[in-house]
């Protein structure tokens, strides 16, 4: 639960506190309370607070986690999952997270460093991809893409006509059929992509680590993202529950001072501790061959421990918590949509279960042994 | 925000080698067919297992050479014992040695117990149960009554304690006793004592768990003599010393590793193929698992620096505890067979029986459920 990470050693530290501090006073200075509700399930333009994404976007703060040899900041993916949180924290109404992974994960597979926002297109129904005498067209249609009517550029998985999976960065995504909203009232717009192109340069292999069988990497890259943010919205939520009770008196004393309140904070404060600890692993296995089964970890272990974290601070807030004069909505309707997206804990459950039943019983403890070999 | 001290740093190779050479030991005696794993717990006390996994310098690791022990990092016994564990070992005779007595008795014993005791226990020759719980003094651990009074050089101990796993085949205890006055905090007054049970004074009485097993007991003292080397701290000192010998008792993975075998036979018992319910059901208890595994590595990286983390021992306590009682109630609704304890060649059906009588005590033993979300509640600052 700490925004500091205690493991860095000197030299990364101090880049990584610079990052995160220079973000603090981005959020300080553009992030108001009437620029979160003027975005919440707005469909116009207000849905896109433009000064905001254009100071981030100067920052360099989306090149976070591209290595410097490709233009980027280069930090660790640590640190990076550390700025991601802090979005989650802050209900961030902007694809930064989007961006930082999609932005590494395009970098990963030799293409350059994107200038503006990228979003990343969640699985639905497949998207298919053909070869023509000057690049590729597209054929399929996007549901639930954040931000997809916004921003400059999108990445999906396709597949062609061999049925291998390629990843596809579209710098002119399609018409916008429909402008949706998740229960936070971020924008997830329906896409058509049906005759969208994309020069040979803008179709490559994913990374190989990215990539495994039945899980593209557009969607691990957008589950690994949602874990982490996921973590910093039930932080929110614990720390406004924390407070709340120790301040709200019935019965003449603190709410605090009850030993049925003392346990639920003690049960979320156990499923907070869980869901990080798994969610530090995937943001050390970025890169590296275990991130999809780290990322699959993460959002099976964070998207579980979301609805525990909004059911218990919802009922420690009482009425006030219900209200939309409070905040608490901001990071509790994050949660309920953010463990669906992207794969729900269910989905990535299954996927688990399904390795594992096939490794046998024998094989799952080096299995779990070598997961957590490769934080680092 | 709220803080806790956990991070993914990995674990040192040092301890990542060790994991080689204690399958290789644990693979043999599973070849010689001296364990059955779903049969066997932690908890199970085999002397002549404890007594081999000593000679193979597996017990005592992080203790002093002078003393009989291996010098290594905390780290690599976080390691041996996670591998114990996933094994199924039967490590009841030198587990409470090797995990809280001995380094309790090394770091605040007389120099004098520490030479008779500690080679003994590096060997895996000599067992220590826990003697704090009695009859009327169970989560209110401050409320002891057994008495220890000043007899010259000597103490006398009367009284009783209760619950004590292991009491009748342990060669030693380590027991909080009262030789003085609570005080205001009621935590004054508290001493610790290494009580020789072979010695006269003490008598153990059996107590049957739900299933008939012999494994807790009652220890009456009467004028029970200890001499002052066996004083574990100085008179006085026994709450501040039992509360540091508990983030020990508490942070590792026999919290939430101690039906690990059943999982596997789980595993094995859906097959390469499961239904979707087996699927995401299996994988939701492997990523729960998973979490626990970082929690818990964590915790032993601040243990070995030396910190003790009370709140986040407390936290791998409870979330493993809630995990491990819950995973016999997901073995049954995804396989439907009726659990045995004789159901021979059967190893899914006696796992699940043997689990499920066990089950209970996991959220009791070593601090309640209730007991440890008041320990994170103060952590938290609301106490
Ligand atoms: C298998 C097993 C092995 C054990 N081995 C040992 C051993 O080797 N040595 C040893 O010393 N002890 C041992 N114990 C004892 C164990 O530590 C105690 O059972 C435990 O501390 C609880 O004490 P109790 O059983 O007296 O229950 P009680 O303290 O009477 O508690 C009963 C119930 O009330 C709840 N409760 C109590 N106080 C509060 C409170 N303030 N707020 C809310 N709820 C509360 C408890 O959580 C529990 O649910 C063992 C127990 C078991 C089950």
């Amino acid at each position: 639960m700490n925004t500091t990470n205690h493991a860095q050693d000197g030299a990364a530290d101090e880049v990584a506190d610079i990052v995160l501090d220079q973000f603090e006073r981005l959020l300080a200075q553009h992030l108001s309370p009437q620029v979160l509700a003027a975005c919440d399930g707005a469909v116009d333009d207000a849905a896109w607070p433009a000064d905001l994404w254009r100071a981030l976007n100067d920052s360099g703060l989306p090149l976070a986690l591209v290595p410097e040899a490709a233009d980027g900041i280069g930090l660790e993916a640590r640190t990076a999952a550390l700025l991601i949180r802090r979005c989650g924290q802050a209900a961030l109404p902007l694809p930064l997270p989007e961006t930082i992974a999609g932005a590494a994960l395009w970098a990963a597979a030799g293409g350059g460093a994107p200038e503006d926002a990228l979003t990343l297109v969640p699985a639905g129904s497949p998207v298919r991809i053909t070869r023509r005498a000057d690049g590729f067209v597209l054929d399929g249609r996007a549901a639930q893409v954040p931000w997809g009517g916004s921003v400059a550029a999108l990445l999906v998985d396709a597949i062609d006509a061999a049925g291998v999976r390629h990843l596809v960065r579209i710098t002119a995504p399609g018409t916008v059929r429909d402008p949706r909203h998740n229960l936070a009232g971020e924008p997830r717009d329906a896409l058509d992509l049906t005759g969208c192109t994309a020069a040979i340069d803008e179709v490559r292999t994913a990374p190989d680590w990215a990539a495994e069988v039945g899980v593209g990497s557009v969607e691990a890259a957008g589950a690994w993202v949602r874990a982490q943010q996921l973590v910093g919205a039930m932080e929110t939520c614990l720390a406004s529950a924390l407070d709340h009770a120790r301040e709200r008196q019935q019965f003449g004393r603190p709410l605090a001072k009850f030993q049925a309140i003392q346990h639920m904070l003690a049960e979320a404060a156990g499923h907070v501790a869980a869901a990080t600890a798994s969610a530090d692993l995937a943001a050390a296995c970025w890169g590296d061959a275990r991130f999809v089964l780290a990322t699959a970890m993460a959002k099976a272990r964070c998207g579980e421990a979301a609805g525990h974290v909004a059911e218990i601070c919802h009922q420690i807030h009482g009425a006030m918590g219900f209200t939309q004069e409070h905040p608490l909505h901001r990071a509790t309707r994050r949660l309920w949509s953010w463990r669906d997206e992207f794969g729900s804990d269910a989905r990535w459950q299954e996927r688990i279960g399904r390795a594992v039943c096939a490794g046998g019983g024998t094989a799952l403890w080096p299995m779990l042994v070598r997961l957590r070999a490769g934080a680092g | 925000m709220q803080s806790f001290r956990f991070s993914a740093e990995p674990l040192p190779a040092e301890a990542e080698a060790a994991r080689a050479a204690v399958r290789v030991f644990l693979d043999a005696e599973l070849a010689a067919g001296h364990f059955v794993p779903h049969r066997t717990s932690w908890t199970t006390f085999d002397a002549g297992f404890s007594r081999r996994a000593g000679a193979a310098g597996f017990i005592g690791l992080t203790m002093p050479a002078a003393y009989g022990g291996h010098e290594r990092s905390g780290l690599v016994r976080f390691v041996v014992t996670e591998e114990m564990l996933a094994a199924g070992a039967p490590c009841g005779a030198h587990w409470i040695s090797d995990r809280q007595s001995g380094p309790q008795i090394l770091r605040h014993g007389s120099e004098a117990a520490k030479r008779a005791i500690l080679p003994r226990i590096c060997r895996g020759e000599c067992a220590f149960g826990i003697g704090m719980s009695e009859p009327n003094s169970g989560s209110d651990l401050a409320a002891v009554r057994t008495r220890a009074a000043r007899d010259g050089d000597d103490w006398l101990i009367n009284g009783s304690k209760i619950w004590t796993t292991n009491a009748h085949q342990v060669d030693y205890l380590l027991a909080l006793v009262r030789t003085g006055e609570p005080g205001p905090d009621r935590h004054g007054g508290l001493t610790q004592f290494i009580i020789d049970m072979a010695a006269p004074g003490v008598t153990v009485r059996p107590i049957l768990d739900l299933s008939g097993h012999h494994e807790f007991n009652e220890v009456f003292f009467t004028d029970y003599r200890v001499p002052d080397a066996m004083m574990v701290g100085a008179e006085g000192e026994g709450w501040g010393l039992v509360t540091e010998e508990l983030a020990f008792e508490r942070s590792g993975p026999d919290r939430f590793l101690s039906d690990y075998r059943l999982l596997v036979e789980l595993v094995d018992r859906i097959g390469p193929e499961p239904d979707r319910f087996q699927a995401v059901e299996t994988g939701r208890m492997v990523a729960q698992l998973t979490a626990l595994l970082g929690m818990s590595a964590s915790v032993a990286r601040l243990l070995d620096k030396g910190v003790v983390p009370g709140v986040e021992a407390a936290l791998v306590k409870d979330v493993g505890n809630s995990f491990e009682r819950a995973v016999p109630e997901i073995a049954r609704r995804l396989v439907p067979v009726e659990p045995s304890l004789t159901a021979q060649g059967e190893p899914f059906r006696e796992a699940l029986g043997g689990v499920t009588l066990r089950a209970p005590s996991f959220t009791l033993r070593g601090g309640t459920r209730e007991v440890l979300r008041g320990v994170i509640a103060r952590g938290l600052g609301l106490r």
